[in-house]
């Protein structure tokens, strides 16, 4: 052997393509208020900004480490009313600044989750879930029983300007959103680089050792059980975060924030952004707060559109958005994305018919169903269909077959054209390998 | 007392009412090669689980260098440094190469479940990964998640994850099975190399194998340990050729 290949290969991480990634993820944070112009769109991105610490948080059991929690939401509202109550001692002279609330929050999370991950993390797998579940339960029943702490029905209101300090006297009391949101922002930038720098460190890469083989892992001198505990305090330490900036952004805590379905929603919209790349729970959050608040608007049937994208997602795509960005961004540094365009094009042309279809008849039949009160027309995608019409339900179906089957002859083109390039990125990683000695 | 790097004394193993392991004992020296052999049904899996921690005998003595390991976990067992690997392979599927080593040698690096330094910073861990990965001859599937590699490279990984971590004492069940002739002679030699200086017990079929890599072969059937010797004694053995491989035994020692 000769000397050269002695010498250990040393990892080189891309020092420069991390600076620009960070920067500009603090960048954006720093300017979209300023392109977002309009409050209700602060308050959008607000929410969204809370929703990725949660996502990430959750992932960090679901994608990070195998966990498949249904009771995130136990950590995110119990941080919710410790840091109301402890907003509320500010408010009766406690001398702690505002900003630090998240944080106590945080420290509030992770003291429940190291009380109920030591049952939660007993067991792996199944019987973890389920635990999880029961915990959920429980944890929302003892909300409605004890409305001392949990104010009950109405919930227990706060005053997020309270309280003094520099910020104060500087005149950032967190009384207009947009204050808000800039705290917000530097807790997620925060917690976006903490929980990415926790990903790379002897526990996070254990844990998806466990993740893949818990068997194994115990073999090479882990108690796995010790590692589920820690990864519970650790996500729980960020839910708990999550929880805390709800509260200031909100100025009350409700019992519903601690209840199934909101669990349901972390676990739903950090499954359709993706659990395979740390930045897939980012585009979940992105998606769950549209969904929530501007799908919800636009129809009253938003859950059943949800529903059908995350069947679709997890019989189809079971890596989530980010994936499919991966799959794609992988086929441009291969130079194979170009050939994809056409089939792109005309899967997203005719699957946008379909849609409207399908949109149609769904909303059509919302408004018999649910909605006669207020007559039988409706708007879908600016076209008045009136649903009393049989030629409107006609129609409706006449393109959303259409729309079908030629986005079924797109899509067979677009396997093809896929699998061929995959054939060829094979071939080039094979000649790659090779020449490495 | 304790010059033995593992001690069996009077081992049992029950599932049910059926004894598979019926009162083994085997005193293995520092530094020794020990090949288990025996036909299928003997219990050397099971022998192996029982060593390792995976199964609780349900009477005996086993200690790993004068102590007694019984009742403790895998995890406190590998601490000590007893290392496996298993018979259908069993690793990290999708972690890369590099990651499944690195993540083998973890613990026993002192790393533990630290969460306050980065991976990329351990130098020496990385390095002396690196070092491993290159010895076992899978340099150029560095970043491959383990999953996508052929079968030999994963018997090849599955050998690494259980010297990766420093045991002195090493556990192979059938390293080399469905392996070509080829391979095997490849994988003979590299686990006589990253084997040098520790106490290695292999269960193995091929007899090639075992002729070539033990100082000393177990004859273990239907749970008990008939013969404990030497390569030449255990083939002269009558009570072994009666019971198990005198044919094949003769076949082997023909062309040796």
């Amino acid at each position: 052997m000769s000397s050269t290949a002695m010498k250990p290969l040393h990892f080189k991480p891309l020092n420069g393509v991390r600076i620009v990634v960070w920067s500009t993820f603090a960048l954006v944070l720093l300017l979209l208020p300023v392109l977002a112009r309009s409050n209700f769109a602060v308050t959008l991105l607000c929410l969204t900004g809370i929703a990725a610490i949660a996502c990430m948080s959750y992932n960090m059991l679901l994608g990070q480490a195998g966990m498949l929690s249904f009771g995130h939401a136990v950590y995110t509202g119990l941080g919710a009313f410790v840091a109301i109550h402890v907003m509320n001692k500010i408010g009766g002279g406690w001398p702690i600044p505002m900003w630090l609330i998240p944080l106590v929050a945080g420290f509030a999370g992770l003291g429940f989750g190291a009380l109920l991950g030591f049952v939660t993390t007993r067991k792996a797998g199944t019987p973890f879930s389920m635990i999880t579940l029961g915990v959920g339960e429980l944890v929302f029943a003892a909300a409605l029983m004890f409305p001392e702490f949990f104010g009950g029905e109405a919930g227990i209101n706060s005053n997020r300007t309270a309280g003094t300090g520099w910020l104060h006297s500087l005149g950032l009391n967190f009384g207009g959103q947009i204050q808000v949101y800039y705290l917000i922002a530097i807790y997620l930038f925060v917690c976006t680089a903490a929980m990415y720098a926790f990903t790379q460190t002897p526990l996070g890469r254990i844990a998806n050792a466990v993740r893949d083989n818990a068997e194994r892992a115990e073999f090479v001198g882990y108690d796995t059980r010790w590692v589920r505990y820690l990864i519970v305090m650790a996500s729980s330490f960020f839910a708990g975060i999550a929880g805390g900036l709800t509260a200031i952004n909100f100025e009350a805590a409700t019992a519903d924030l601690v209840h199934g379905t909101r669990s349901g929603g972390y676990l739903l919209f950090t499954f359709l952004g993706g659990v395979g790349f740390f930045f897939g729970p980012i585009i979940g959050a992105v998606l769950l707060i549209f969904s929530l608040v501007v799908l919800s608007e636009l129809t009253k049937a938003w859950q059943l559109y949800v529903g059908i994208v995350f069947l679709i997602m997890v019989v189809f795509a079971p890596g989530g958005i980010s994936s499919l960005l991966m799959l794609n961004l992988r086929r441009v540094k291969y130079g194979e994305w170009r050939k994809m365009r056409w089939p792109y094009a005309g899967m997203v042309f005719f699957g946008l018919i379909a849609l409207w279809g399908f949109a149609a008849i769904v909303e059509m039949a919302y408004q018999v169903q649910v909605a006669a009160g207020s007559g039988s027309v409706v708007t879908v995608a600016r076209i008045p269909m009136d649903a009393s019409q049989l030629t409107s339900w006609l129609i409706a179906a006449v393109v959303l077959l259409f729309g079908g089957i030629c986005f079924e002859i797109w899509r067979r083109k677009f396997n093809k054209v896929w699998s061929e390039g995959e054939e060829r990125i094979a071939e080039a990683i094979k000649k790659a390998e090779a020449a490495i000695v | 007392m304790s010059t033995y790097a593992l001690e069996l004394s009077n081992v049992t193993k029950s599932f049910g009412k059926t004894a598979i392991i019926r009162g083994v004992n085997l005193a293995v020296h520092k530094g020794e090669r020990v090949a288990v052999i025996g036909p299928n049904g003997a219990g050397k899996s099971t022998l192996f689980n029982l060593i390792s921690g995976r199964f609780e005998p349900t009477s005996g003595s086993i200690k790993l260098h004068g102590n007694e390991i019984i009742g403790q976990r895998p995890y406190e067992i590998s601490r000590r440094g007893l290392a496996r690997s298993f018979q259908i392979t069993n690793i990290f599927s999708r972690l890369s190469v590099f990651e499944n080593l690195r993540c083998a040698a973890l613990f026993s690096s002192g790393q533990k479940y630290s969460f306050w330094k980065p991976l990329s910073k351990l130098t020496e861990l990385n390095d002396r990964t690196e070092a491993l990965m290159a010895s076992l001859e899978l340099k150029r599937r560095r970043d491959v998640p383990a999953s996508l590699l052929t079968y030999s490279e994963q018997r090849a990984l599955e050998v690494g994850l259980t010297i990766a971590g420093g045991g002195d004492v090493i556990l192979l069940d059938e390293p080399t099975a469905g392996m070509s002739h080829s391979e095997t002679d490849r994988f003979v030699h590299l686990i006589r190399t990253v084997t040098v200086g520790k106490t290695l017990l292999t269960v193995e079929h091929d007899m090639g194998v075992v002729f070539g890599l033990a100082d000393r072969i177990a004859v273990l059937v239907y749970g008990e340990v008939i013969a404990f010797d030497t390569p030449d004694k255990v083939r002269a053995d009558a009570k072994v050729k009666e019971a198990y491989l005198g044919a094949v035994l003769d076949a082997e020692g023909a062309h040796a």
